[in-house]
């Protein structure tokens, strides 16, 4: 291809970058706006909204939620996937392809349409209390998916001789589990727990369909935004965030690259 | 006895991968099963291992009915066909997987590693990364990972399949001396007949899920049973005849277009009348332009010729028969120019007693 200046694709490059990161990158700049609209020129710097964050109760209460939720619906969407997963690439099981179109289908289903459907079920016909714990299966269902297909990526990948000498060298089903399957799985255990976390941290619309006054830190923020004056110190918090998720995607992206050790000669 | 198998057989689906195999592995020997792709050999070595179960027959390993008994309880270990080293381990914790159950200090365990590695002269690979091993090297280390267990039966799947031919003929040797040296049972699976020839005290040939033969390498080239075998171990020359008489003990066969054949010297002889398959190694035949007196002698013109350094083939065609006959020549004398034979008429003769005779 020529290089010249002339080549379209050297501009679209960077306009695409601008696109996708500018906005982020003006909640940064705006949190430290000493005022209350987000507007050019700035009023003077100053770093208030991030202090009046630590007195905001309500919003620690939905911080907590949001992390304690995020966290085991993690643990259990990997547990779920890994089983999932482990059962799908080692055997032969009748109506697998069913079974795993149906796993994954919340994945392309729109999660409004999962969120009133639920909201139906849960309310109309089983008549549970929306809680934290409605938001947790909700959540589930979106990230069982997710973990599945990291999971399965990862033992697809693997030779099922490694098991089979684990158990010549004297070890039954379940030490072969833990001595070989395990450590093999886990940078795709790892990913799975980032990513699910992910996903049911900064979830919106099932949360706040099947959500009650409890709720989490995506439905608090968006409940804020409706009085003008609590506008800084949500750019704040988002900030915030923004800055831890990029130091978790890069500490997980290290640690894949470190579970992809190119692999030679066992595959012939 | 060892390994005594009696009546095995195994099917998958439709296909039946192993029928009705028996045969006794002796203490200490370096036993190898020898047939082509597909002919069930691997699935015996898994039902020694414990992978695979039989449907119907038994197996005993020293003594002990393995029915029911799991891979991690069996006394044998294998070399897999790749080798299957954890690639999550480095060289160290790959070898001492196995002794976990024995529950070993660290310093004994740290000793019997580097013994093992001092035995598949490796030593001071402990620390490698499974990464960062050779085809070779894997090899190896799979072999001492095996060994460091003491299994009573070690099982070896295409163990040199995957190393080049340098390599493989190197290992050839040393596979063998190091199965001297530790005095365990092998029994190791191939498709290489010159693998086997060259390894093994005993061997088994298989085809389509049955043991055709099981001798010796130089009862298996001298004294093939049956076609199958013949035509598998080395290259052989067959002719197709029917028994007319049989002085003293020797067989007179009358082979159509090529005339009389006297064939004798050892073996039970067929009986009159019955049709026979008399085969000669190429090494057994002799090219000359007139018959030899006394000898069996068949008119050809060579039509073909191969160059092995050490020796050559002249392929020379027969009417009547369909396949060319292979020749063999040692090339004893140093010669570049050869001047070609190709298009000559020449005589194939071989004594009587050189030729052996399959029943059809």
């Amino acid at each position: 291809m020529k290089k010249g200046m002339g080549d379209p694709l050297r501009i679209y490059g960077p306009v695409f970058l601008m696109f996708l990161y500018a906005p982020a990158l003006m909640l940064p700049l705006f949190s430290l706006n000493d005022g209350i609209f987000p507007n050019f020129p700035l009023a003077g710097l100053t770093l208030r909204h991030y202090r009046s964050l630590a007195d905001n109760s309500n919003m620690i209460a939905a911080l907590k939620n949001s992390l304690a939720l995020g966290s085991s619906v993690a643990i259990i969407s990997t547990v779920f996937g890994l089983l999932a997963a482990l059962a799908m690439t080692r055997f032969l099981l009748p109506g697998k392809r069913v079974a795993l179109g149906t796993i994954m289908l919340p994945l392309v289903v729109p999660s409004i349409i999962f969120g009133v459907a639920l909201l139906v079920i849960l309310r109309r016909f089983l008549n549970v209390e929306l809680s934290l714990w409605t938001i947790g299966a909700g959540h589930l269902l979106i990230c069982v998916p997710f973990s599945m297909l990291v999971l399965m990526a990862r033992l697809e990948g693997f030779d099922p001789s490694l098991q089979e000498a684990s158990q010549d060298l004297g070890e039954n089903a379940w030490m072969t589990f833990w001595r070989v399957t395990f450590p093999l799985a886990l940078p795709g255990i790892l990913a799975s727990l980032l990513m699910s976390f992910t996903a049911s941290f900064d979830e919106f619309v099932l949360a706040f369909f099947l959500g009650s006054t409890d709720t989490t830190l995506p439905v608090y923020m968006f409940s804020q935004l409706r009085f003008p004056q609590r506008l800084p110190s949500m750019l704040a918090l988002g900030s915030i965030i923004l800055a831890a998720s990029t130091i978790v995607i890069a500490a997980s992206e290290l640690m894949r690259r470190r579970g992809v050790r190119p692999q030679t000669g066992a595959g012939l | 006895m060892i390994i005594a198998l009696e009546g095995v057989t195994k099917s998958f689906g439709a296909v039946r991968a192993v029928e009705i195999v028996s045969f006794e592995v002796r203490r200490g020997e370096f036993f190898a099963i020898l047939g082509p792709s597909g002919c069930g050999k691997t699935t015996l070595l898994r039902i020694l291992a414990g992978f695979e179960e039989p449907d119907d027959g038994k197996v005993l390993i020293d003594g002990k009915p393995m029915a029911g008994v799991a891979p991690h309880a069996r006394p044998t270990n294998m070399v897999f066909q790749n080798y299957a080293i954890f690639p999550h381990l480095n060289v160290r914790d790959n070898i001492a997987y196995g002794l976990r159950r024995q529950k070993l200090g660290r310093q004994e365990t740290d000793e019997l590693v580097a013994k093992a590695l001092e035995l598949i002269k490796l030593p001071g690979y402990g620390g490698r990364a499974a990464q960062e091993l050779s085809g070779g090297e894997r090899q190896r280390v799979a072999l001492a990972r095996a060994l460091v267990c003491r299994p009573k039966v070690l099982l070896l799947d295409e163990p040199l399949g995957a190393l080049d031919k340098k390599l493989r003929e190197e290992m050839q040797i040393e596979l063998r001396q190091l199965q001297r040296t530790v005095g365990i049972t092998f029994v190791f699976v191939t498709h290489d007949q010159e693998e086997a020839l060259t390894m093994a005290d005993r061997i088994a040939v298989m085809a389509k899920g049955k043991t055709l033969q099981i001798d010796s390498p130089a009862q298996l080239y001298e004294a093939p049973n049956c076609r199958e075998v013949a035509g598998f171990i080395g290259t052989m020359n067959f002719f197709h005849g029917r028994v007319t008489a049989r002085p003293h003990d020797h067989a007179i066969i009358d082979a159509g277009t090529l005339g009389r054949l006297e064939v004798g010297g050892g073996g039970k002889l067929p009986n009159i009348g019955s049709a026979i398959t008399v085969a000669v190694r190429p090494e057994k035949l002799t090219l000359s332009q007139r018959p030899i007196e006394g000898w069996n002698a068949i008119a050809g013109r060579v039509s073909a010729q191969a160059y092995f350094g050490d020796r050559s083939h002249f392929y020379v065609r027969v009417s009547g028969v369909d396949r060319l006959i292979a020749v063999a020549r040692q090339n004893a004398e140093r010669s570049l120019d050869d001047p070609s034979t190709i298009g000559t008429d020449v005589w194939i003769s071989f004594a009587p007693e050189a030729a052996i005779l399959l029943s059809e």
